[in-house]
């Protein structure tokens, strides 16, 4: 039997600000069957570029496939694939939570605690709670809320990520491409 | 200060700074500003009004291939500009360099559902490499220059300018832009000297190297560096479909065409040599078969200005990234000058094998209905070799690849990567326009000629010198010759049902003639070729025939059906 050799990667693509990149850049992977699992999009730290933080399933041979494919799109700056362990992870997650429940089982409330969950908004209605961490550990948490039947609504943000590396690979390749430009003139 | 001028009379300045001389298209509502600034640029823009606008990116993408030159469209909005998909995709998938430019509705009504409005942008972004919004006169100068700039450079592809109306009317002091640099974008990597002398090392080790030649070459207008990279180091090749004219069909190291329609030899000693040097290819699947057993025996070095082909269908031991200009220039300085006879001669026996199963019986009937390769040879000689092979797509163009021979660069124009039924009349236009000189030669079925036929319309305005070579088999003879092959004789809409040609190419004042009877063959294509201007020899062809060797969709690339 084949290896299952898939498994969730991170894609960080960084590009110039200009309209319409976000459907080329996703068409990339949708059109090799590669459904995407999170997807953030931001100005980054480089002036004038964004950052595309993106996370799908697949294998390596894949990944760097759809990474190049990106990269070959003309307004695409960088494009790069790392696993988990590569990068420092956080995900931001919303909770809407029904008080009355909340008030019947006292569960909730020391559950949202021992998670160190933020209690960012209380009426007599619903309560906020807000949590920002590794996204499994939304995942764990939301597991258990829901079986405590008080979960009204629960948004996630998608995966932010920094890699580990002490290379910033975007600024250097900037600078090589700022002589290039310079050794053109 | 410079005078005011609308956007579309910018555009007409931008294209003429950038060296375009024809261009093909049709008007409509969105891009009849445009169109009116035309009028007064016909000395300097030919305009060639095709009468569908399939035909005029198809045009455009012939005039490209033979020129070398951007090829250039325009057409209006909405059904204008959805009928020139087909033609942009083919361009992405063959690396045809083109500009299509599209009207569009004014911005003020942009997302409104607006008479003849689409989203043009984003239905041409995947099948194109820039596809772009012009929503300002002021912009018209740097989209142009930019369009053209990313059209040409790196690996060359279509680009797309969606021209809002608003813009052709907006006033505008222009000023001609340049673009040469793009920083998110790199054309032209610089040579990395590691790799060309590993490159060098592995060749100059290799006992067996076989290279493969695709488009690429030509693209990157490195025939003459190819041609001696290959000879100092005794190196055979076997071309794509695509690379046929990159060297000549009768040199000593060309070993034919490679894959699924392609020669004996060639497949064959891919799994069998020890060094695979691909060049400007891109391991499509009809040059491979199955990938799985695909030259697992070799060592493989791929040559390409594409970073993003690399390893994409094929694991490569080695990556040369660069314009092969100057990367093949580079490595051949570091290779020893040496011979490999005897694993040349090794290709020997599979060409006569071939030869005697397939190419003399294609060549050399001597009683039947006519065939297809008889005529194409007879056309390709009687043009001196030196002609442009243009084809549409099915068997009449596998077997044009397999028997039109080549002298001439830039000589085929063919729908490789799409496989577009409906390419070759409109293209074989265009290709008279970017080789006037040359004799432009049309080889198409009776059911691909019916796709793009009202363009025998644009050829009877201009004149337009092709000569047609329409190889009738009352089939659509590719779809039937798998019907034949793979579900058990079950011909499925394939038979066609013909009209009268000749009838039809006199309606339009093309000469034309029919040609049923072998002995009428050799007349008939000297009376086409002296005719001055456009004229359609239709040849009766041998209805159930089938294009061989083949290798079936899927199977190993060296197991090659020599017969039926
Ligand atoms: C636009 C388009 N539609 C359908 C096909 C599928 N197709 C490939 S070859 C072929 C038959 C072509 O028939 P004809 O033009 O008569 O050429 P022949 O093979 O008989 O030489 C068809 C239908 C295609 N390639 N392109
Ligand atoms: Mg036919």
């Amino acid at each position: 039997m084949e290896q299952d050799t898939t498994k969730l990667y991170t894609f960080l693509i960084y590009s110039e600000n200009v309209p319409g990149l976000l459907s080329q850049i996703t068409a990339v992977f949708t059109r090799r069957q590669v459904n995407i699992e999170s997807l953030n999009v931001c100005a980054s730290s480089t002036p004038g570029a964004h950052k595309y933080t993106v996370t799908a399933y697949c294998d390596e041979r894949m990944a760097r496939i759809l990474t190049s494919q990106v990269e070959k799109r003309i307004d695409v700056l960088q494009a790069h694939f790392y696993t988990d362990e590569e990068l420092f992870i956080n995900e931001t997650a919303l909770f809407k939570l029904s008080t009355p429940a909340m008030m019947k089982n006292r569960e909730v409330s020391s559950l949202v605690r021992s998670y160190d969950a933020r209690i960012i908004e209380v009426n007599s209605t619903y309560s906020v709670v807000e949590i920002t961490c590794f996204p499994d550990v939304i995942i764990s948490l939301f597991d258990q809320l829901k079986k405590m039947d008080c979960v009204l609504q629960f948004v996630r943000s998608g995966r932010i990520c920094i890699t580990k590396s002490r290379v910033e690979h975007l600024d250097e390749w900037l600078a090589v491409r700022e002589a290039k430009r310079k050794a053109t003139k | 200060m410079s005078e005011k001028i609308t956007g579309a009379e910018a555009l007409m300045r931008a294209l003429e700074h950038e060296g375009v001389d024809v261009l093909f298209g049709y008007p409509g509502g969105s891009i009849m500003p445009t169109y009116d600034a035309l009028y007064d640029h016909k000395k300097t823009l030919n305009h060639i009004l095709v009468r569908h606008e399939q035909g005029a990116v198809h045009a455009a993408q012939g005039y490209a291939r033979v020129s070398g030159k951007v090829g250039c469209a325009i057409v209006t909005s909405g059904p204008g500009a959805t009928n020139t998909v087909t033609g942009i995709a083919d361009a992405m998938i063959d690396s045809t360099p083109m500009v299509v430019i599209c009207g569009q509705v004014g911005v003020a009504m942009l997302g409104t559902d607006a008479f003849q409005e689409v989203d043009v942008v984003g239905v041409t972004s995947p099948i194109s490499k820039w596809s772009y919004q012009i929503r300002r006169a002021e912009d018209v100068a740097w989209a142009v220059a930019r369009a053209f700039y990313i059209a040409k450079s790196g690996r060359p592809g279509p680009v797309v300018l969606d021209f809002a109306k608003n813009a052709q009317t907006g006033m505008v002091e222009f000023e001609p832009a340049e673009v040469d640099f793009i920083r998110s974008y790199d054309p032209d990597p610089d040579l990395n000297m590691t790799d060309i002398e590993r490159a060098a090392k592995m060749i100059n080790n290799s006992v067996k190297p076989f290279v493969l030649v695709g488009q690429g070459v030509e693209l990157g207008n490195a025939t003459e560096e190819l041609r001696t990279f290959l000879e100092k180091a005794d190196l055979p090749c076997g071309t794509t479909f695509m690379g046929l004219s990159t060297i000549p069909s009768d040199h000593r190291l060309n070993m034919g065409i490679l894959g699924m329609h392609g020669n004996l030899g060639p497949n064959v000693m891919t799994n069998q040599c020890d060094l695979l040097i691909a060049v400007g290819m891109r391991f499509d699947d009809r040059v491979t078969g199955n990938l799985a057993t695909y030259a697992k025996q070799a060592k493989i070095i791929h040559f390409d200005i594409d970073h993003a082909e690399f390893n994409k269908n094929v694991p490569v031991d080695l990556k040369v990234w660069g314009n092969c200009k100057e990367t093949l220039a580079a490595v051949t300085k570091l290779l020893d000058t040496s011979k490999h006879t005897s694993w040349i001669e090794g290709f020997k026996p599979y060409a006569e094998k071939e030869y005697e199963k397939v190419i003399d019986k294609a060549l050399h009937p001597t009683e039947g209905p006519l065939l297809m390769g008889e005529v194409i040879r007879k056309v390709s000689e009687a043009a001196h070799n030196e002609g442009i092979m243009v084809t549409d797509v099915g068997q009449n163009q596998l077997m044009a690849c397999r028997y039109f021979k080549f002298t001439q660069k830039r000589s085929v124009v063919t729908s490789g990567g799409l496989g577009t039924m409906g390419f070759g009349l409109p293209a074989a236009i265009g290709a008279t326009f970017g080789a006037p000189d040359r004799t432009v030669c049309l080889f198409v079925g009776d059911g691909g000629l019916q796709m793009t036929i009202q363009e025998l319309g644009t050829i009877m305005e201009q004149g337009a010198p092709v000569k047609i070579i329409l190889l009738n088999n009352n089939f659509l003879g590719n779809v039937r010759q798998w019907q034949e092959m793979f579900f058990a004789h079950r011909y499925s809409f394939t038979p066609m049902v013909n009209p009268n040609y000749e009838l039809i190419a006199k309606g339009y004042g093309i000469p034309a003639k029919t040609v049923i009877e072998r002995k009428d063959l050799d007349a008939a294509i000297a009376e086409m070729l002296a005719t001055p201007g456009p004229y359609l020899l239709q040849c009766a062809i041998k209805e159930e025939d089938n294009v061989l060797p083949m290798t079936p969709p899927g199977a190993n690339i060296d197991e090659m059906l020599l017969e039926l």
